[in-house]
């Protein structure tokens, strides 16, 4: 029998249920995976005391026949995720040592659904980033290599989650996107990932970048457990007034394998300038698995794709420059201390956030401040409107998108640092998606001629996400993605 | 270059985000090169385009105004510094502690 750690979630749950091995078994597989994989900075704080205590109530469980959807399957949590008595910092000094007294909703429901938690994952500072470099806890490293042997970037901002789940240190891991904070470490990792629909999960307990555009989703080793996963963490929550009251479909069903007479469209717009020739091949590639198992391809436009990113570095560092407002050294986390109140403040402010977290907190001051309110913020959220409806126009035509999810492979540490707007392009595919709020899905599709791995975004309709289990079954499938890292 | 340094230390001040003197100069210009880039959405028209604050068409849910939670002042002092605890034998609230602000 293949390894514990090597198993999908839906291998855990049948082997579990038959009783081929137990919980405890597992997670201490887990554990000892995760001690040795320590080089990558997965990590922020392991907690394999918690999962081997969970592992043990649902090895109680499955012995009195009473398994829950996830019962015994060991989790990975994004440090954005505030997680009762365990330290969460969004990877930022300014809340190093911060343990909330409360849990997240997505992650009760996910220990409510019988999952155990192995600890909390590195990620970009606030979740700003798209490379994992700004955490204060250092940079992650990629399990794949390049030729050259040179260490990369898992992507970001959830490159913790994407590293210790491609890696098999973790069954499966929450992330958060924002601007593709799930899907673009998908694509760099080899892994599946999901942002649902903007409402699908409760933001409650979440730290807070951009309220618009945040939404968490799970990450893991093929789409089916992605479909396990988002089904357990989803749901309507009073306490997120954003929290949709929509049945939570099963999503796993939805996974026919039947994609005969569906029209997907293939935006002309996302043919950008110098997009690489593998990631052209690798979309026509995806074109043509879909259209042999039946379904039609369709051309759209989406006019604004262009705006989308320019309106994006307005928009989400306004919400964060307000909503990071809350970090003022007086109730929590760092004090930095200064001779009146507000030096307090700016001296706990300059120390505590890292410098892309302050440039963003800079940037979004400046377009809300009066006298350029309506030039900046205001113009972005009428381009907003426009994106939105590009996506209402295409989906008379179709049912759903079909385009790379990011415009490259994963790249080394340190490339892409010093020019900003380099780094934001990593996104250019992603951030329509979040602006207009729909789900969008990455499938590991194939390998760059580097070796690395290569993601297809799928994109549907509002609260659609069975549309993309389906398709993105059906893609997974026919790309037959075997590869592994250092394999 | 959109932004003087003038500016940098408003809006550094507005955010309560102390920048060094010295920083201004290379402050302005990264965050002017940002600036410059979304310039672009200029080019739009967007006089008949109504603002987009939402993509969730809800109607924000009403609650009666009644406390449903609440009353855990050391929960809430957990991770504060230097906070005056609850204490249960002398009178002493339960309080954030800050620099004296009034003389």
């Amino acid at each position: 029998m293949a390894e514990l750690v090597d198993l999908t979630i839906a291998q855990l749950r049948d082997g579990l249920s038959q009783r081929k091995f137990s919980a405890t078994e597992v997670a201490r597989a887990y554990v000892a995976a995760v001690e040795k994989n320590r080089h990558l900075n997965a990590f922020v704080v392991e907690t394999p005391e918690l999962a081997l205590s969970q592992a043990a109530d649902s090895d109680a469980r499955l012995a009195k026949g009473q398994a829950r959807a996830l019962e015994g399957v060991p989790l990975g949590i994004k440090d954005l995720f505030c997680t009762k008595g365990v330290q969460t910092t969004a990877a930022s000094r300014i809340l190093e040592g911060f343990k909330p007294p409360y849990e997240s909703t997505v992650t009760q429901n996910l220990f409510d659904a019988g999952a155990s938690m192995l600890g909390k994952l590195n990620m970009d500072e606030f979740a700003m980033g798209s490379a994992n470099i700004t955490s204060h806890f250092g940079p992650v490293k990629n399990p794949w290599k390049r030729k050259d042997g040179k260490d990369l970037v898992p992507g970001g901002s959830s490159g913790g989650s994407a590293a210790a789940v491609a890696a098999h240190i973790v069954a499966g891991a929450t992330g958060t996107d924002t601007g593709g904070s799930i899907r673009q470490p998908a694509s760099f990792t080899g892994i599946a990932g999901i942002k649902p629909t903007y409402g699908r999960c409760s933001r409650w307990g979440i730290v807070a970048f951009a309220s618009s555009l945040d939404q968490a989703g799970p990450m893991a080793r093929d789409v089916r457990d992605c479909a396990i996963l988002l089904r357990a963490m989803a749901g309507h929550d009073p306490k997120d007034s954003t929290s949709v009251p929509t049945p939570v479909p099963d999503y796993e069903a939805a996974m026919t394998g039947n994609v005969k007479g569906l029209r997907f469209g293939i935006p002309k717009e996302y043919r950008v300038d110098g997009m690489p020739a593998e990631i052209e091949k690798l979309w026509q590639q995806g074109i043509d698995w879909l259209k042999a198992a039946g379904a039609e391809p369709v051309e759209i436009s989406l006019p604004h794709t262009k705006y989308a990113l320019p309106t994006y570095y307005i928009i989400a560092p306004a919400e964060a420059s307000s909503n990071l407002a809350r970090y003022d050294g007086v109730r929590y986390g760092l004090r930095v201390p200064g001779n009146s109140l507000d030096e307090m403040y700016e001296n706990t402010r300059a120390e505590g956030f890292g410098a892309e977290v302050r440039r963003r907190i800079l940037i979004g001051t400046y377009v809300l401040s009066a006298g350029y309110y309506d030039a900046y913020y205001l113009k972005a959220q009428k381009v907003r409107s426009l994106i939105f409806r590009d996506f209402q126009e295409a989906w008379k035509k179709c049912d759903v998108i079909l385009t790379p999810t990011a415009p490259s492979a994963a790249f080394g540490i340190g490339e892409n640092a010093d020019d900003p707007i380099a780094m934001y392009l990593n996104d250019v595919f992603t951030v329509p998606v979040n602006l207009a709020g729909l789900p969008g899905l990455s499938v590991p599709a194939g390998l760059s001629g580097e070796g690395l791995p290569l993601g297809l975004q799928l994109i549907a309709k509002p609260f659609d996400e069975g549309a993309l289990f389906r398709v993105g079954g059906v893609l997974e499938k026919a790309a037959n993605f075997t590869a592994r890292p250092g394999a | 270059m959109s932004l003087d340094q003038a500016t940098v230390a408003r809006i550094a001040q507005l955010a309560r985000i102390r920048v060094a003197a010295d920083d201004r100069a290379r402050m302005a210009q990264e965050l002017s090169t940002i600036l410059d880039w979304v310039e672009q959405l200029k080019s739009l028209d967007t006089s008949s385009v109504e603002p987009m604050t939402s993509t969730v068409e809800v109607v924000l849910p009403q609650r009666a105004d009644e406390v449903t939670d609440g009353g855990y002042a050391e929960k809430v002092l957990l991770n504060a510094t230097d906070p005056v605890r609850v204490s249960t034998t002398e009178d002493l609230g339960g309080f954030f502690t800050v620099p004296k602000v009034v003389e």
